[in-house]
């Protein structure tokens, strides 16, 4: 059967056949162009289990190739004309001369069809995608609008007292935070990818994939380590004392690193990743033709850095900063360490120490009202400024500039450093610990710990990017108002503090369990108990409700970049919604897909508060193992967990790195699934 | 279509495997009793291991610093959790405040456990408690300077004292507990002083506050007393330790204030018996010695001794003023950290 064959076509001969020709479903995978555009002459479908017929017409020499919907397979509908044959291709067989009485019935099944295809138009908007992802949105708003319920209810108004006294200290150590974190990751994300998409030099390929590296490090454990080697008693300021003969702390000078500056210099660090890897995809993603284009009238590097580069990965850089913000507010256990009064902070002493739940998811909402603020802002500067990629008829890499010299020294050690501070350091500290503290520390429990971290965090990470494809896509194809802002809302999740959301989590299940229970008691006098509530299931819901922010923004970039046309055209060929999404949108949205599920992973792996609160009994993670020695501030215990934190979080780093690369490499080696065509023009 | 199911059934196994391996260690056993805990495994889990031996009964465990009180208090009359462990007087107040407790009336907790470490009606026990102790640098501060807490705002002492956040329930508590006794203008005014008196800004835990001293950061601290237990034991801090005097406040008159942790029995208990066998061995000399020697913690239970260490300061007079009390100044205490300033 035809359907077989296209697996047997090997990636390697595919530029050779210009992709023009049906069944490419395996070098559709392998690539990852996310900007399409072609007329519909163009499009090649992934064939596998379409039939597939190619037709000669005799006089003209003419090859009609006719995809059809699996479901309707009588209908030859609709017909692709190219106009010469195509060298090469397995036409052998499956050709055979069109006459007049086929073309007739070609007519009528058509007909027949697009009578079929546009009550299934009006199904599908009442049901089927819609209606799920409305559902699921829901769902996933669920503990959200519980801390907003909360909210209306306070023990007492804590904000007389809060003006009075801290709230103004709050907000602009929250405000400065903010800025610092958003200045300090866009310079260091933004100039790491440009330099390591643009330029070659010394270690280039190694600071590819090792300027993630930061990103597998908890902020509370990188806070724990900086604070041994900086505070006063620590090795650096006791060597500088033994050096210059200095004793006392008022002697010289040494900057706090328990201050606001060190919990910017932190969160930083370890947060760049986020801006780093969004902007590393999009300047990978611009084809070589914008920026040539550009040289050639003239743009010097640096107006067309940033002039055309930067505004065209504007989206995704924006993206990735808005993660770094949200963590950044919802993080407790740095700005605890360091004393610095951030909102957060607010929160958890006017929910713990005040005992005052309410008036502590009052703060929450506040939180969500600043990230609100920050991508209304965003949004607005950018607004009818939508940056399609360029229709570029084929992707080309842009060569990578060779640095000589100072210039390449400078670029080396730019990269060297964050790598050097976010996670060498931190690396190397633990590894002293764990060797010294080996005995105290390790249990053979180890073992299951870990594997419930990758379990969970691999399960809540397929959990996250489902959810956001099914989002996304649903906003693509119905775009309704209330989807939207379910959407929006359920977003948020990200920036609320996981303690807090862990109860929004436990009200709307523990709700639900009891609601059933209660029934089923009075109808069949048979208790159920908790069916959800204080199960894994919770987890793995509230780190999707979490980070769903980071996969649904991740996954709605690369999908807003396949261009509409695509769509329009595989509708136009009889194609169902999930047929396209599966066919043409997942293989060309593969980098943002595991860049999405990549993130939401490591994520998982660092979670701690919402963890903490709603695990089932007997039940740890790496990181919750770690907590009960780093709650009380005993490094030394805490170091073995923390390095397997991050070595187990370094492997999906590494592994999807090095798969996003190899997928540009062949995009850019033009095995494209648009053809170019040139056969078939 | 093939490939479709085919992708399909690859994803869902991705997906379900793992979670398989989730659900495996899931299995419960018949006799067991579920404790959601303030404090964490590593002090606990031995203590519930010589329960499980000596009796049985398996204790199966959750361990957080917040929330399991909302936890329990969402899930109603369906909660797996049979006891509560907390830290401190807020967590105790909380729970019978939210309504999630329910009082046991037991001859051996009554006989082991001091009335003004338990409440009249029975809905909570105090476990083990602390001192709230003040140390002082060996070599910097001489012996008589301190003697109460309010030689705290003594103006000798400016620049000198080092504590963690005002707003953490230790300092809370001992904050609540100088306002019961004094009132609260008194207290402001001796908050402030303090305040004035810091060396720097409150940060770390109690710990860091003895390591500061030994590096001569400062030289007075507020600590509970079984951190001073933990630097001793341990290779790298006992030098910290070391430099420190231990003075134990207000001898002459109320006596030092203690903080205690201390465990409920929820509403929804569904294996009551077993769960109360657990508090009546936790109350018991074994579990008594064990919170001693592992923790360094004053037992409740009058004729278990402390741990060497802590019995080398020997006895002291405690504040027994009722916990109840304290309790009802917390949110008091808390909003005089935010006006005085205190973490700024």
């Amino acid at each position: 059967m035809t359907a077989d064959k296209p697996d047997k076509l090997s990636a390697t001969k595919l530029p050779s056949l210009g992709g023009a020709v049906t069944g490419r479903v395996r070098a559709s995978w392998g690539s990852s162009t996310s900007y399409q555009s072609a007329t519909p002459s163009a499009v090649s479908w992934p064939g596998g289990s379409y039939r597939f017929s190619a037709r000669r017409i005799a006089n003209t020499r003419q090859l009609s190739n006719t995809a059809v919907h699996p479901k309707r397979h009588s209908v030859p509908f609709p017909t692709i004309q190219y106009r010469k044959h195509i060298p090469g291709t397995p036409t052998h067989g499956l050709q055979r001369v069109l006459t007049d009485a086929d073309r007739a019935a070609t007519y009528q099944d058509r007909q027949r069809h697009r009578y079929l295809s546009l009550s299934n138009g009006i199904w599908a908007s009442i049901s089927g995608w819609p209606l799920v992802a409305l559902i699921v949105a829901f769902v996933v708003c669920l503990p959200i609008l519980s801390v907003l319920y909360l909210a209306f209810n306070p023990e007492e108004n804590i904000w007389p007292h809060l003006l009075d006294t801290v709230l103004v200290r709050y907000i602009s150590n929250t405000v400065i935070l903010m800025v610092g974190v958003a200045f300090g990751t866009l310079c260091i994300g933004v100039s790491t990818a440009w330099l390591v998409t643009r330029y070659d030099f010394p270690g280039r390929s190694i600071f590819n994939w090792a300027l993630l590296l930061p990103f597998a490090v908890p902020a509370y454990v990188i806070a724990y380590i900086y604070t041994d080697l900086l505070e006063f008693a620590g090795p650096v300021q006791s060597a500088l004392r033994s050096a210059f003969g200095w004793k006392l702390a008022n002697e010289y000078w040494f900057p706090s690193i328990r201050s606001l500056p060190g919990a910017i210099s932190m969160m930083v660090l370890v947060l760049y990743p986020y801006v780093y890897l969004l902007a590393r995809a999009a300047f990978l993603e611009q084809s070589a033709s914008v920026l040539e284009a550009a040289k050639i009238l003239g743009g010097r590097s640096r107006s067309r850095f940033f002039k055309i580069a930067l505004p065209m990965a504007r989206p995704a850089i924006a993206v990735g900063l808005a993660m770094a913000l949200m963590e950044t507010l919802n993080d407790f256990g740095t700005v605890d360490y360091f004393a610095v009064q951030t909102l957060t902070a607010g929160l958890y002493d006017v929910w713990l120490g005040m005992n005052n739940l309410g008036g502590g998811a009052q703060i929450a909402s506040l939180l969500l009202i600043f990230v609100m603020m920050l991508i209304g802002l965003e949004k607005t500067s950018r607004r009818h400024r939508e940056h399609f990629q360029p229709t570029a008829s084929r992707f080309r890499k842009l060569d990578r500039r060779r640095l000589t010299g100072k210039s390449a020294a400078l670029a080396t050690t730019s990269c060297a450093l964050p790598i050097l501070l976010g996670f060498l350091v931190p690396a190397w500290v633990l590894l002293n610990y764990s060797i010294r503290y080996f005995e105290l520390s390790y249990t053979e429990d180890f073992r299951q710990i870990a594997m419930n971290s990758i379990a969970l965090s691999a399960t809540a990470a397929a959990a996250a990017v489902s959810v956001g494809i099914l989002l996304s896509y649903s906003q693509r194809l119905r775009p309704t108002k209330l989807l939207k802002t379910s959407v929006s809302i359920s977003s948020l999740g990200y920036a609320v503090p996981g303690a807090v959301l862990a109860i929004g989590v436990i009200i709307p299940f523990a709700a639900i369990d009891n609601a059933i229970d209660a029934l089923m008691r009075s109808h069949f006098d048979i208790s159920t108990g908790l069916l959800l509530s204080g199960t894994v299931f919770a987890l793995v819901f509230a780190y999707t409700v979490r980070f769903l922010a980071v996969a649904y923004g991740s996954v709605d970039a690369s999908m807003k970049k396949i261009s509409p046309h695509m769509d329009d055209a595989a509708r136009s060929l009889g194609h169902s919604s999930l047929t396209i999404l599966s066919r043409i949108h997942l293989p060309l949205m593969k980098s943002g897909v595991l860049t999405a599920a990549l993130v939401v992973f490591v994520d998982c792996m660092k979670e701690l508060p919402a963890t903490l609160v709603l695990r089932p009994f007997n039940f740890d993670t790496l990181a919750t193992h770690v907590y009960q020695y780093a709650s009380d501030e005993l490094i030394g215990e805490a170091a073995l967990g923390s390095l397997l934190i991050v070595l187990v979080g370094l492997v999906p780093v590494v592994l999807l790195t090095v798969s996003i690369d190899r997928s540009q490499e062949l995009k850019a080696a033009g095995i494209t699934t648009v053809g170019t065509s040139k056969h078939a023009v | 279509m093939r490939k479709i199911t085919h992708m399909f059934s690859k994803t869902a196994l991705l997906v379900a495997l793992p979670f398989a391996t989730l659900t495996a260690p899931l299995a419960a056993s018949a006799d067991e009793v579920n404790v959601y805990s303030y404090r964490q495994q590593f002090l606990t889990d031995p203590i519930f291991d010589a329960f499980t031996a000596e009796t049985g009964i398996k204790v199966n465990t959750v361990f957080a610093k917040t929330g399991l009180i909302e936890r329990l208090e969402n899930e109603g009359i369906n909660s797996p959790a049979d006891l509560v462990l907390v830290t401190n007087v807020g967590n105790l107040a909380a729970a019978v405040e939210a309504g999630v407790t329910q009082s046991v009336d037991n001859d051996v907790l009554n006989a082991n456990i001091p009335a003004s470490f338990r409440d009249v009606d029975g809905h909570w026990y105090g476990l083990t408690s602390r001192g709230r102790i003040i140390v002082t640098s060996k070599d910097r501060v001489s012996d008589g300077l301190i003697e109460n807490y309010a030689d705290l705002a003594k103006p000798e002492l400016n620049g000198r004292i080092c504590t963690r956040s005002g707003k953490h329930s230790y300092m809370v508590e001992l904050i609540a507990s100088v306002m019961a006794h004094e009132g609260e203008a008194a207290t402001k005014d001796w908050l402030t002083a303090v305040k004035g008196n810091l060396a720097r800004k409150p940060q770390g835990n109690d710990r860091a506050q003895v390591k500061a001293i030994s590096q001569g950061e400062c030289d007075v601290a507020i600590i509970n007393t079984y951190y001073m237990g933990a630097m001793m034991t341990n290779p790298d801090q006992q030098a910290w330790a070391d430099s420190v005097n231990v003075v134990f406040p207000n001898q002459s008159d109320r006596g030092t204030h203690m903080n205690i942790s201390g465990v409920v029995l929820t509403k929804a208990s569904p294996n009551r018996d077993s769960a109360i066998k657990l508090l009546e061995f936790l109350a018991s000399d074994s579990a008594q010695s064990m919170y001693a020697t592992n923790n360094h913690e004053y037992p409740i239970k009058a004729d278990v001794a402390p741990s060497e260490l802590v019995s080398s300061w020997g006895e002291f007079k405690k504040d027994t003023l009722s916990l109840n009390e304290i309790a009802a100044q917390r949110a008091n205490a808390s909003r005089l950290v935010d006006t005085v300033d205190y973490d700024g």
